[in-house]
């Protein structure tokens, strides 16, 4: 058996609650905030601390959490800091998941964490390229997935589902032709949300209550 | 004697190249025949999946994972709902544990046949193509059978699969797995041990256990590596920990050993699919909770109740508590995961697809620096790279 991947069974959720204790006792003042939801750890630091932060549950026998897996935001306009970073990280050797969180806004940067898994590269990439998060320190903070040239963060809440520009190629000029989006008709959202479950006012409430 | 200047050369691959796999754009730094540097250029399949997926019902995003990664639909679907099940907090009936597990295996046995055949093409060999495209069309056949469609299933449903196997479907699958025993001996014989095959791929591309946990691999590239890293054995899902199944390794992490583990993983497929067969009991494929299930038709036309049922469910759709959930899959290249954010309406908040291709991919600069041009190819082959995934 391998040295890195564990034989140990799947979590059942009892054995998290250890597991928060340990990131409690390692992180210290640095851990803002841990919660165990749907048999998941999530754990909230503050975004200066997170190369620190990962450093520490990469290299720590009672951690080792040597992948990550994913890096993406959370957008929540409403918020005075709108966006949520996550991290999610697996130990092989403890055959554990770890989801860290960090909050942020459109003007501060998170610290890239390149330094710390080579893999955030990409999608620290990806997280500016669709929301807009900045990474300090980040090697090649580029676009990735839009197009060259492309302008707005798509995956932000206040982007629209149409976006801004529509291309096509024009037979006169020979090339392809970027300009404003045409719709044919106007864009319909339907939610299908019942108004008899409570689920908020209706047009015409606010008479009532006045 | 005169100064001569050397200086690299800048080289465009793709997007419009075959041995690309779709539609990867490559900008390579050469110095003469050796790669200096590459710079993948994604993006140019970028649909934007993850915002359609926050503006629909949680039901009509399904058909959206099929489309990822368009070799292994099933195996994507079941990602995802595995994670509005574990939101929902629904249980999935045993027999429909057992229809999704066998339908994961033999999506897993698709995708190997095109992965190894086309890598085999990459580095010349036609053979094996012709030979795994025809055993291929069959099993598109067993998805039309069961869903209706070749490719893009739709099959997999929030607690179980849409529909029960069509009758005499199994006894089919049954003879298939016997009869591509025979075939895939073949196309084993045929490259295994093939001289120029393993002059391609063996020491191509090499990465250590550490260098794979760094860059975040998983599937057959870090079990090539050495690491016995499985999550339907680590983290099993469905009922996977009922199967009888070995994880394969390789030694080397070269394109060699990616390709053995490949070989020796659609063997353990056909166990799995054979047990499924075997031990597949009767009983119900999707659980009796009118909230998530739409009630059968002749109900329908008796009942009221379930025709209210019926129509909340196909225009409201299912509401999902709030919470956020990660769910993940072994899917055919690796680990896909499914990060769900729910706020309680019928819509996700939020969905990112976690693909296990976008890690290998860029791990191409560390993993092709010092090799030759063609050895890129290679490498990109051996990867199992699909662009529906990566580009999202």
């Amino acid at each position: 058996m391998d040295a890195n991947v564990s034989e140990a069974t799947p979590e059942p959720a009892h054995v998290l609650a250890p597991l928060q204790a340990h990131c409690a006792e390692l992180l210290g003042d640095r851990l803002l905030d841990a919660r165990i939801a749907y048999d998941e750890l999530t754990i909230e630091v503050p975004g200066q601390r997170i190369v620190d932060v990962l450093t520490v549950l990469r290299d720590d026998p009672g951690c080792l959490f040597k992948v990550l897996l994913d890096v993406t935001a959370v957008d929540r306009p409403e918020n005075e800091q709108r966006f949520t970073v996550v991290y999610h990280l697996l130990s092989m050797k403890h055959n554990r998941r770890i989801r860290v969180v960090v909050a942020t806004d459109e003007f501060t940067p998170v610290p890239s964490v390149v330094s710390v898994f080579s893999t955030a590269n990409w999608f620290e990439r990806e997280t500016w390229d669709m929301y807009g998060v900045m990474f300090s320190d980040h090697p090649d903070l580029r676009r990735l997935l839009t197009d060259y040239g492309f302008d707005g963060h798509p995956l932000r809440k206040d982007f629209p589902l149409t976006g801004y520009v529509e291309m096509r190629y024009d037979p006169e000029q020979q090339r392809v032709v970027y300009e404003p989006v045409k719709l044919r008709q106007d864009f319909r959202s339907f939610d299908f949300l019942s108004p008899w479950e409570g689920s908020g006012l209706l047009p015409g409430d606010e008479k009532a209550s006045n | 004697m005169p100064e001569i200047q050397m200086r690299n050369f800048t080289m465009n691959f793709g997007p419009q190249h075959p041995a690309a796999h779709g539609v990867l754009r490559l900008v390579l730094e050469m110095n003469g025949e050796v790669v200096e540097r590459a710079d993948p250029h994604i993006g140019l399949l970028h649909r934007g999946t993850e915002k359609f997926i926050e503006n629909r019902p949680y039901l009509q995003s399904i058909p959206y994972f099929d489309r990822l990664d368009y070799c292994s639909m099933m195996m994507q679907e079941h990602g995802y709902v595995l994670a509005v099940e574990k939101l929902l907090g629904i249980e999935v009936p045993i027999r429909a544990q057992y229809i999704r597990v066998m339908f994961a295996e033999l999506t897993r046995i698709m995708n190997h046949l095109l992965n190894l055949t086309t890598m085999a093409l990459d580095v010349g060999a036609m053979t094996p193509l012709l030979w795994g495209f025809e055993e291929r069309e069959k099993l598109m056949g067993f998805y039309e059978e069961v869903s209706g469609s070749r490719m893009h299933a739709n099959y997999f449903r929030f607690g179980g699969v849409n529909r029960d196997l069509p009758a005499g479907l199994a006894e089919r699958i049954d003879a298939w797995c016997d009869s591509f025993v025979h075939v895939f001996n073949d196309m084993d014989n045929l490259l295994t041990e093939n001289r120029i095959f393993k002059q391609r791929t063996v020491d191509i591309g090499k990465f250590t256990v550490e260098q794979c946990l760094d860059w975040g691999f998983s599937g057959p590239m870090i079990r090539a590596a050495g690491v016995p890293w499985d999550l339907r054995k680590a983290q099993p899902y469905d009922c996977y920990d009922r199967m009888d199944f070995d994880i394969p390794v390789g030694k080397n992490g070269d394109c060699y050993d990616r390709y053995l583990v490949r070989m020796l993983e659609v063997r353990e497929s056909l166990k799995i699919m054979k047990q499924c067969l075997r031990e597949m009991p009767e009983g119900p494929i999707r659980p009796d909770d009118r909230k998530v299930t739409p009630p059968p038709r002749a109900e329908m036309k008796r009942s009221m109740e379930s025709l209210i049922h019926h129509f909340k469910l196909y225009t409201e759709g299912v509401h999902v508590p709030n919470g956020e959930v990660y769910a993940a899959v072994e899917s055919s290249k690796g680990e896909f995961g499914v990060y769900l954010v729910g706020d309680g309406t019928n819509r996700p908040y939020k969905c990112k697809i976690r693909s296990p291709g976008y890690a290998h991919l860029q791990a191409l600069d560390a993993l092709g620096k010092g090799h030759m041009l063609a050895d890129v190819v290679a490498i990109i082959a051996a990867m199992d790279i699909v662009f529906g995934e990566i580009d999202r």
